[in-house]
Order: C-alpha cells, then structure tokens, then sequence
C-alpha cells in the first residue's frame, strides 16, 4: 500500500514543553486513520504539524509526497483541514463561504457552481444557501465545515475533533459523509474524543505525553489489551500517564 | 486572480454586513470635526475688559466706546484705582485692564503724546497675548485717524498683513489638524483589528491552512476600508468648506489625491499592527493611544515644530502626520500647486510602500 503520510521522530517543543515526543508513524493511501489522545496529549499539535500549519522542532515528515518543513504550501493545495473550532466565516452565508473556499482552492466558476449545486443537494441544504452561517444549528455548521474541506477533493483531509458537542444523529450522519469520502479514495486523518467513532476507522493510534503509545486496527487493538472495547483500551493506556504524572 | 476578487468581495461583504460599525465610522468624524471645528479655537472674542480712566475726556471715552463695538471685546467695568484691577484678574471677572493716564486728552493735546496701559491676564499666555495685541491694534487705528488730521513731516506706519488668513480665523489651522487626527486614528484603527479579528474568530487557521499568498489577505483587506476612507475624505471636505468656512484654493483634484495617499498610508500602518498583535484590545489600543500622541504633538498643529529641541524634530520626521499637515495647509488654505508638495508626497509614499510590504512579510503563514 502507498504511504501518504511518513513521520520520523517527529517533534515539537513550546519553550521547555515537549507536546510532541519523536513520534513516527505511517498513513495509507485511502484509509481512514483515528488519532486518539487525551486533552493536552499532542494530538491537535501533531495534526498542525502535519498540515504545514506548524513548523516541526524536530523530526521529519513527508506529507502527500512534500516535507513539512520546507514544503509546506504544496502541502496545503493537496489537503483539506476542518479545525476543531468551527471556523466558516459566520457573517458570511452559506453559498458564499462555499464560493470563497472554492475560490481559494482555484476552483474554477462554472464548475465551482456546479459542485455548490450538488453539495448544498446532499446536505439538503438548498433552502438554506443564502443564511448567514452564524444562523446554523452547530451540527450543520460541522456538516457544512466538512463539505466545504472536500469542495477541491483533496487526497488527505485533516479533521480536528470534527464532532465536538454535536448530537448522536448528525454524528451518525457525519460518519456516513466520512464513509462516503473514503469511498471515493481520499484519506481521512481523524481526531476523536468518542470511543464508538475510534471503531469506525481503519487503524487507531493512542498518543500518551506526547508519544504514540499503540498503533493498529481496532480489532487488534482490542485483543492485545484484553479489552472488550475501545473505550477499555484507551483507559488503560491513559492510566499508565495518570500514574507516571503521580497523581 | 480568481482567489484575489473572491478575496476582495469577502471582505466588502464583512464591511457592509457590520452595519453598526459602519454607522460609527462614517458618523464619528462628522462629529468630532464639529466638535473641534468649533470648540477649539484660540480667537478672541466678547473678552470682558474693565477700563481705568480718571480723565474722562473726548478722547478717552472714544476710545471706549471703539473698544467696547468691537467684536472682540465687551466693557464690563469701570475702576477707579489700579488695586481694583488685580481682584477683578483673580476673580476671573475681565481678561485685561486699559489704563488711560490722567489727563489724557489735555497730555495728548499739549506734549503729542499719551500713554496708555494694557495689564492682560497672562495666566493663559496665548490669550493673554491676544487680548493685548487686539487692544492696542484698536488704538492704533485711533491713532492713524488723528495723524492723518495733523499732517506731521514723518510718520512711520507699520503695517501688517496677515497672509492667506487675513482674520486670522482658528479654523484655518484646527480644520487640517483635526482632519490629519481623524484620518490617521480611524483608518488605521479599521485595518488594525482587520486581521486580528480572524486570528480570535479562529477563522485564521482555515486560511493558513489553504494556499493563500499573504499579499492577497493583506491587500484585499485594505481595499474596502480604502472605499471607506475616502467617503470620510469627502464628508470632511464638504463639511469643512460650507459649515466651517474653510477655503479651498488649490486643485481639488491633488487635494482628493494627496487625501487618499494619507488614507492609504493609515491603512497600512493598521495591517502592519495588525499582523503583529493577537488581540483585538492590544491592536486597538496600540493604534489608538499608540498613534494619538506622537500624530498630535508633531504634526506641527497644536505646537509649533520649529520650538521643539533637536533631537523631538528628528524624531518628528518619522510622524507621518507633519507631512499631511503641511500638504493640506499648502493646497487647502495656501492654494500651492503639486510642485509645492512633491518632496512630503514622495516620503508619504515611500512610508506606505515600507508599511505595506512589512505587513507582507510579517504576516506569519505559519502558527507560532
């Protein structure tokens, strides 16, 4: 299988702070990879990293073919990144937020018009085109966020805690449009809090202080802890920090 | 070029949807020009004088009388003793005192010479000074009268014409100043808190992580508070030439001109702050308090540039506001052509290209 993201001792420090310990890992082409962690673990900073938004301390990072360091604007054009704060412009409405995302991947106009068509079709969303986006109910928002990562079809999207606070139904459907995605060949990088999401991917890592403390299917996962689920084996990777941490 | 209109109409559609914002900065200028255009002044007039005259003859009680119909004074008060006139300075109740020496007219009559005393309440010097110099011009056009009645074989008349402002109206000077105030603080506070609004809403991080080139965020912000600007130009104007009497001499096409360079100049000292703060408080107050002080002590409005030490007017070569001052001085009120202001246009230029492309390179693609 391609690899379409390769970390090597990957690092980053604030200051005396280490939020990302040396980590190496890979990324298929196509699949749809949970990056769990709890609160303060390096996830969101891994995932910066990785999108050129972050210059790495240390380490290296190849990330659609391009090295984080030194390449980071061809990164951009070839990914797409929903942020863990909802970040559509919200004085902006629907199809015009659509547009000027289009706009910046260099979508052209006819067929810039023809996409919002289909997206705002999907989503059912064809009444609402011309509300402001501050209007939306938060889960549409996440909905609408994520479409709108996908409008140029990156090969590799990055989603950042894409349904923080949202109810059980749009995260069911969030999933489906996450399926969906992958489907069609793009690679899902993924941020959860949710245990029942991590079973929905591929291959899960668990990053502990900063390190990746397990890496493999959820089925595997599973067996080599001893656990019944997800959740069970998070726990008990998460213990092991709470105990070196001496609380 | 696609990514660059779609840049521009997002940030149109930001200005026009802030309609509240909108109101203020459009309506904020009219204001304070009002506000200043008439409050600030340092013309004289209805002072209250009390007048100390122990002759009481023709000629003093003329003079009284020319004193007292002039705009510029009111006669409040008669006093018989100089004691009399310190209380009347420590009440606050007169701005001077005309001494008339004893026996005034029968002196000028027999010696050709009398003298009269003006004390003015110096407690605030530029009035004080005023009041004196309007006093004594009133006498001394007494005095031509009665020359030209008497033919002497010389006679030395000095004569003073005040250029371009022969009133000496307050406006001429406080209209620019308050303008070049105005237009400094309000459109660099617009642009100041421009970016730094994205960086807070979290809206940034979408934009870094997308293939936008700095340039085009920084210009396409600028643009419509450009628009903006310009309109606050023209209300100013407009307001400046029928409500506040001011004239307008020279080109109103270099006028127009130079104003927009300045408002260019604002803006991007704006986006240049706003590319190095994180907040919009921070943004706000630097461009605020920050931009206040220096652009009203050394534009050469209110203090005179050439009093200062040294070392404060080289530091005031580096205000923007002296230049502005001076080119609307020299076109508004002056009438002077471009040949006139091309070296202060040229150093606003280069101030904007420096500022601007700054805000270029310190506007971080990546995350700290």
């Amino acid at each position: 299988m391609k690899k379409i993201i390769e970390t090597q001792g990957l690092t980053r420090t604030f200051g005396a702070f280490t939020a990302v310990d040396a980590i190496s890992f890979d990324v298929y082409e196509g699949e749809i990879f949970g990056f769990l962690g709890a609160n303060g673990a390096g996830k969101t900073t891994a995932m910066k990293m990785l999108s050129g938004l972050l210059a790495p301390s240390g380490g290296s990072a190849t990330v659609v073919g391009f090295d984080v360091k030194t390449q980071s604007e061809d990164i951009k054009k070839q990914i797409g990144y929903m942020s863990q704060r909802f970040s559509l412009y919200e004085d902006l409405t629907v199809l015009e937020n659509i547009h000027l995302f289009g706009s910046i991947y260099g979508l052209k106009k006819a067929e810039l018009a023809q996409k919002a068509e289909v997206l705002l079709e999907q989503l059912e969303f064809t009444d609402q085109r011309n509300t402001l986006v501050g209007d939306l109910p938060l889960g549409w928002k996440q909905k609408l966020s994520f479409s709108v990562a996908m409008l140029h079809e990156p090969r590799l999207v990055f989603l950042d805690e894409p349904t923080g606070g949202v109810d059980p139904i749009t995260r069911r459907q969030f999933w489906e449009m996450i399926y969906a995605a992958a489907h069609k060949g793009a690679t899902v990088f993924v941020t959860t809090h949710y245990m029942d999401e991590a079973e929905y991917c591929d291959r899960v890592s668990i990053m502990v202080d900063g390190k990746i403390a397990a890496l493999d299917t959820p089925h595997n996962l599973k067996r080599q802890f001893n656990a019944p689920d997800m959740n069970d084996v998070f726990l008990q990777l998460a213990a092991t920090s709470v105990a070196r941490a001496g609380f | 070029m696609n990514t660059f209109l779609a840049f521009v109409i997002k940030e149109f559609r930001h200005v026009l949807r802030d309609r509240r914002s909108l109101i203020v900065v459009i309506g904020m200028p009219i204001i304070m020009l009002l506000l200043y255009g008439f409050a600030l002044s340092n013309e004289v007039k209805n002072s209250r004088i009390a007048i100390l005259d122990t002759s009481r003859d023709d000629v003093t009680r003329t003079l009284t009388e020319r004193l007292d119909a002039s705009r510029y004074f009111t006669v409040v008060q008669h006093i018989d003793r100089p004691e009399e006139a310190d209380a009347l300075f420590r009440q606050g109740k007169v701005r001077a005192v005309v001494v008339f020496q004893p026996m005034f007219q029968q002196t000028l009559l027999h010696t050709n010479a009398a003298s009269v005393q003006i004390l003015a309440d110096a407690s605030d010097t530029n009035t004080g000074n005023t009041v004196a110099f309007y006093i004594s011009n009133v006498l001394r056009a007494y005095q031509n009268e009665l020359l030209d009645q008497q033919k002497l074989p010389y006679h030395i008349n000095v004569e003073t014409q005040m250029a371009y402002n022969p009133q000496l109206k307050s406006a001429f000077n406080f209209v620019p100043g308050v303008m070049v105030l105005i237009l400094i603080l309000l459109c660099s506070m617009l642009t100041a808190v421009a970016i730094v609004k994205e960086k807070e809403m979290g809206t940034m991080e979408l934009i870094l992580v997308s293939p936008v080139r700095p340039w085009m965020m920084i210009v396409a912000k600028a643009l419509p508070f450009l628009v903006v600007g310009l309109l606050n130009v023209a209300v100013i104007l407009i307001m400046a030439y029928t409500i506040l009497g001011l004239p307008l001499r020279g080109s109103l096409l270099l006028l127009i001109a130079e104003c927009g360079l300045f408002v260019l100049l604002a803006l991007s000292l704006g986006l240049f702050i706003s590319t190095r703060t994180n907040s919009q408080q921070v943004a706000l107050f630097i461009s605020l308090v920050g931009l206040m002080l220096p652009s009203l002590v050394f534009s050469g409005f209110m203090f005179p540039l050439e009093n200062m030490p040294k070392p404060l007017q080289v530091v005031s070569n580096i205000v923007p506001t002296k230049y502005f001052f001076s080119i609307l001085k020299s076109v508004m009120i002056k009438g002077l052509g471009f040949s006139y202001v091309w070296k202060e246009t040229l150093i606003m230029a280069t101030m904007t290209l420096v500022l601007m492309l700054l805000a270029i390179r310190s506007f971080k693609i990546r995350l700290q």
